[in-house]
């Protein structure tokens, strides 16, 4: 659960809204600026696929295992893709270990929906056999280090990882599955997708906030992209609500912050 | 019906043909103070091995059944990363996961000053982010690494690595392929500068003679493992 632990001294609260009323923040950057990204693919090599992303100070590992199964009754010829995130407790004081909390939940829904709608993975091809085998992807985000943001981060890991991940080709048949490992081939990847989270902190919605930030924010937004610039999802937290000119201002904002994001993801 | 055929699996294929000695390890690498938000953290490589260690504390208890008048305890969570494995490991503890996490608090407990602390806890949080045979005595490795980049004071710092049987012969920290071929796994934690063993497990058959060529193998790997633990702190904080 989330900590009752985490109490914001007054006068840390008044000073960052103090700041970023005046278009500053604590860090020097500008209100619509990431800090600093870093991203690493194909770090584990029992993984499918795997990616290391850290923005800022947040640090999330994420793997990806690609395993025969069957599908779901209602989408009998779609490969299935499964989307599961842990809060380690190493990655911050207030993480708990145990079953996923709220928290937790919603991130790898969120980041499940943006990878899901955005139909980055062609789920079609990863058909076996209609109705009995099919592939299953699984998307595990291994949260290290939580400095804010873990949103974008989730989902920037999760792109890379899936575009890193290889699986065997394989045949079938007469009723008979044969999995060739000699022979890889990456996962069938349409389009690449990103996601800007922005806070409400004061007056004025700032992007990739930061722990300190996150924990003063008044609401916030993410938005998730694709690089055709479709908007594919989108998700309200905090408290206080946004007015329509505001969530405009992020779209706006996300549309040309996700072609920088993208470029991470090219290599 | 539908069978399922796999076509060559050299998955994590390593052994002993590699080119490595009876008494020789695998690559070593350790890195201290790689996460923000704990106290005490440290990244450490060994052969296909990937672990990650943070501390936290010494903190007050929240759980009062746990809370000594006169010490510290140490909790510990060992877990491995769904990914870390070659079929996909559920996430959450289990009966093996549960059984290292005790064993390894106990082979830290005899290392640190706990009387400093009382009613506190310190807590250690081991994750596996690939296994590769070997990754209790990684953990043990790294969690001391990790204990002192916290500034926890200790006696010494307790250093782990196993030895076993693979054809019949003894032989130095096993990978994953010899652990299962092999007939016997020891894994050993040592207090470098007594020597004393804080950790001994075996799994296999061992004659006695075996068993003690195996543990003194396994000391001496811990020596050379323990130089490595320093290294790491000098360079975290210089000489």
């Amino acid at each position: 659960m989330v900590n009752k632990m985490n109490i914001v001294p007054e006068i840390t609260r008044k000073s960052i809204t103090h700041l970023i009323n005046n278009e500053e923040r604590v860090d020097g950057r500008a209100m619509d600026e990431y800090r600093e990204i870093s991203l690493e693919t194909g770090v584990i090599s029992k993984a499918g696929g795997s990616a290391r992303v850290k923005i800022g100070n947040t640090q999330i590992m994420v793997g990806t295992k690609p395993q025969i199964g069957e599908p779901f009754p209602d989408t009998p010829d779609v490969g299935v893709l499964m989307t599961n995130s842990e809060l380690l407790p190493m990655a911050s004081p207030s993480f708990e270990p145990g079953p996923p909390d709220e928290r937790s939940v919603e991130l790898s829904r969120v980041a499940d929906r943006c990878i899901r709608e955005s139909q980055m993975v062609d789920l079609d091809k990863l058909c076996i056999i209609p109705g009995k085998k099919v592939w299953m992807v699984f998307i595990d985000l291994h949260i290290l280090d939580y400095d804010g943001n873990l949103m974008d981060a989730a989902v920037l890991g999760a792109v890379a990882a899936l575009k890193n991940t290889m699986i065997p080709e394989v045949k079938v048949v007469d009723n008979e599955i044969i999995i060739d490992h000699e022979n890889m081939k990456p996962l069938p990847i349409r389009e690449e997708v990103v996601m800007c989270t922005f806070a409400k902190i004061g007056e004025q919605l700032v992007i990739d906030p930061s722990f300190d930030e996150e924990e003063i924010l008044s609401a916030r937004l993410s938005i998730g992209i694709t690089a055709s610039d479709k908007i594919c999802a989108m998700q309200k937290g905090g408290d206080s609500p946004l007015t329509k000119e505001e969530i405009m201002n992020a779209v706006k904002i996300t549309e040309s912050k996700s072609k920088e994001l993208m470029k991470y993801l090219e290599c | 019906m539908i069978t399922i055929i796999t076509l060559g699996t050299n998955i994590g294929a390593k052994s002993r043909e590699d080119g490595r000695a009876f008494d020789e390890l695998r690559n070593l690498k350790i890195e201290a103070g790689v996460l923000e938000r704990a106290d005490g953290s440290a990244y450490l490589e060994f052969g296909g091995n990937k672990v990650l260690v943070a501390v936290y504390g010494p903190k007050e208890s929240f759980i009062r059944r746990f809370q000594r008048p006169d010490r510290a305890y140490i909790r510990c969570r060992y877990n491995m990363a769904p990914f870390s494995v070659d079929d996909r490991k559920r996430p959450g503890p289990d009966r093996r996961s549960i059984e290292i996490s005790k064993i390894t608090a106990e082979a830290l407990q005899p290392a640190v000053i706990l009387e400093k602390y009382p009613r506190s806890v310190i807590e250690i949080f081991i994750e596996v982010l690939e296994a590769e045979g070997g990754t209790r005595c990684a953990g043990i490795t790294a969690a001391s690494v990790a204990l002192a980049d916290a500034g926890i004071p200790m006696k010494d710092m307790v250093v782990a690595c196993a030895a076993g049987k693979v054809d019949g012969q003894v032989v130095l920290d096993l990978s994953e392929v010899e652990d299962k071929d092999g007939q016997a796994d020891v894994p050993v934690a040592i207090l470098p500068r007594s020597g004393e063993v804080t950790l001994l497990q075996s799994d296999g058959n061992l004659t006695t003679a075996e068993f003690e060529k195996a543990l003194d193998l396994a000391i001496k790997g811990c020596n050379q493992i323990s130089e490595v633990q320093k290294e790491a702190l000098k360079k975290r904080y210089g000489e």
